[in-house]
């Protein structure tokens, strides 16, 4: 199928849940035209609520409609949400209430809005939290069977998800499994790790790197960040002993932050973290941020390039 | 106006009895919050008495009438009405704040799901009784919900949020106490960031308001059946309290908002309430 964001995805599912579980609920904060949340808005306008431009408001009144057996899918950009962590802290992760907060407008790949609207260090602050999930699907398949998966997922899950469109992953057996990584491509030169945006990319640039003779990378997709895939990890590390983790966010405590942890601890190997080395991102189209952060196919052969021996 | 099912004279004595534990659960823990526990015990009882009227049958029925203790650090007074009530063990009153206890230092709702929802980061609790009084009006339950919060507390940014947004969705079934002791931890509130006129700024922001003495059972009951009556807004009921009421040396001094009371102040204070009867 064509190019589809995740967010976009992530609207159809919506209105799928909707359909089948009575007790799905959806609230946005001014932002359902973008966060694709409207369609939902539209078919079931009783199970809607616009709670305007108040997310710690929203997240904590998500939290209460959970308690009270509603399952509750809150929708604003990534940053937006993380931007009111203690309520996400307290009112849904210390509750363990069935709270599912949806992420969107992930990382530079967002463009000319610039820095204030780009997720970037959300998936460093979501997975510090206990009972929380966090799930990035890398194509729309994902994001279909990852909403699914996170209606039924009992506690609290953080879904993130990409404005800009996405290309569709080949995936081996089922597109999403909770808790799993999946191998899209075999290699034993070294594994490139990547989540959401930048796994497509990651796989073309291993193809090209390939064709040239400079290495036949595996590489790995992982869609839930937590709990993390320890042991796909570490099988990366011990059959080709270097890793390279590419994300569209700061690399320090996200998927490379990960990553590193489980590594250092049970399988260290040579390992470097790509992706938004510790700088603000800015405004440009998606395809210029991605090409000046080095997330599209040729940075990351430069960067893979450099760095597998 | 209907009686209550236990009388006024009645739910005094057992929010005096409820104090003498309050007292004697901080004296045991060596921390907590007493102030603004003894300033609210009183509010706390009649709802648990009269509204919410818990036994251990429908004390997790989906169709409660739930209460949030938004100001979580009062929960000493919350632990002393769910013993009493004989939802949690008496016994575990001497728990509090030990390692290992159901009994936190602030409401957590997963070890102890009779406390309806964990707070204690102030300007919370508010959204959380907002989002029960949402399920409750689409499930078309008689459901009310009732949240405590305290002046310091309405500082927070998040609950004039919820207060917005619960005039849009015109939960009548929302009724909320402010437990107006004037004073929080680095003096009164008056001082500290002034919140006056309350009465006017929730009128203005489209709820119903009520102004009560929060330590009179009478008034306490009659407000809360004009909210109660009042289906098409949500309600606010300034109650007028002492913070630390019924032991003479801890009312009205902030200093007593988070401090334990030692074997000679415990002594004092429980002949002061015993006097009391």
């Amino acid at each position: 199928m064509a190019k589809k964001a995740t967010r976009a995805s992530f609207g159809e599912a919506l209105i799928r849940a909707g359909e089948k579980y009575p007790q799905v609920v959806v609230m946005d904060a001014d932002l359902s035209k973008s966060t694709k949340s409207d369609g939902f808005a539209n078919k079931f306008p009783q199970r809607f609520f616009e709670m305007g431009i108040s997310e710690a408001n929203m997240i904590g009144t998500a939290a209460g409609m959970a308690l009270s057996g509603k399952i509750p899918f809150i929708c604003s950009f990534a940053c937006f949400l993380i931007g009111r962590y203690d309520i996400i802290r307290m009112s849904v992760a210390y509750c363990d209430a069935n709270v599912k907060l949806v992420g969107t407008h992930c990382g530079v790949g967002i463009g000319e809005d610039g820095y204030s609207q780009q997720g970037l260090e959300d998936l460093a602050l979501m997975r510090a939290l206990p009972n929380m999930a966090v799930v990035q699907p890398g194509d729309h398949i994902q994001t279909l069977e990852a909403v699914e998966y996170a209606v039924n997922h009992k506690g609290p899950v953080y879904l993130r998800l990409t404005r800009q469109a996405v290309e569709d992953l080949p995936h081996p057996g089922r597109a999403f499994e909770f808790g799993k990584g999946e191998i899209l491509r075999e290699g034993d030169d070294g594994t490139i790790i990547a989540t959401g945006g930048t796994v497509y990319y990651s796989l073309a640039a291993a193809e090209q790197l390939n064709k040239e003779g400079k290495g036949n990378f595996r590489v790995v997709n992982i869609s839930t960040i937590d709990p993390i895939d320890s042991e796909l990890i570490e099988n990366c590390s011990t059959s080709t002993r270097q890793v390279l983790t590419v994300e569209d966010h700061v690399i320090n405590g996200g998927l490379g932050g990960a990553v590193a942890e489980v590594l250092s601890e049970n399988a260290p190997c040579r390992l470097k973290r790509h992706g938004v080395l510790n700088v603000f991102g800015e405004s440009g189209t998606p395809e210029q941020c991605y090409k000046k952060f080095k997330l599209d196919k040729e940075g990351i052969i430069e960067v893979a390039a450099d760095f597998f021996k | 106006m209907e009686e209550t099912t236990v009388s006024f004279e009645q739910l005094g004595s057992i929010a005096n009895k409820l104090r003498q534990d309050i007292v004697r659960m901080l004296h045991k823990s060596g921390s907590g919050h007493p102030g603004g526990s003894l300033s609210a015990i009183d509010i706390i009882t009649y709802l648990y008495y009269q509204q919410l009227k818990r036994t251990r049958e429908n004390s997790l029925a989906i169709d409660r009438h739930r209460f949030v203790l938004s100001k979580g650090h009062g929960v000493p007074a919350l632990y002393a009405v769910l013993a009493e009530m004989g939802l949690i063990e008496k016994s575990a009153l001497d728990t509090l704040r030990e390692i290992d206890s159901p009994l936190q230092g602030h409401p957590d709702v997963v070890r102890i799901p009779y406390v309806e929802a964990s707070t204690g980061s102030l300007g919370q609790g508010l959204s959380i009784a907002q989002g029960m009084a949402m399920a409750a009006k689409l499930d078309n339950f008689a459901t009310k919900v009732f949240c405590l919060v305290g002046d310091g507390e309405i500082q927070e940014g998040q609950i004039w949020e919820a207060i917005l947004s619960a005039a849009k969705f015109k939960l009548g079934n929302l009724i909320i106490f402010l437990d107006y002791n004037k004073g929080q931890i680095d003096g009164y509130v008056k001082d500290v960031m002034p919140i006056e006129p309350i009465n006017e700024k929730l009128l203005a922001f489209n709820w119903d308001v009520h102004s009560i003495d929060g330590h009179d059972f009478q008034q306490i009951h009659e407000a809360t059946e004009k909210a109660i009556a009042n289906v098409d807004s949500p309600s606010f009921i300034i109650a007028h309290t002492i913070k630390g009421k019924g032991v003479s040396f801890m009312e009205d001094k902030a200093s007593w908002h988070g401090k334990a009371p030692n074997d000679e102040e415990l002594e004092k204070a429980l002949i002061e309430l015993r006097e009391r009867g």
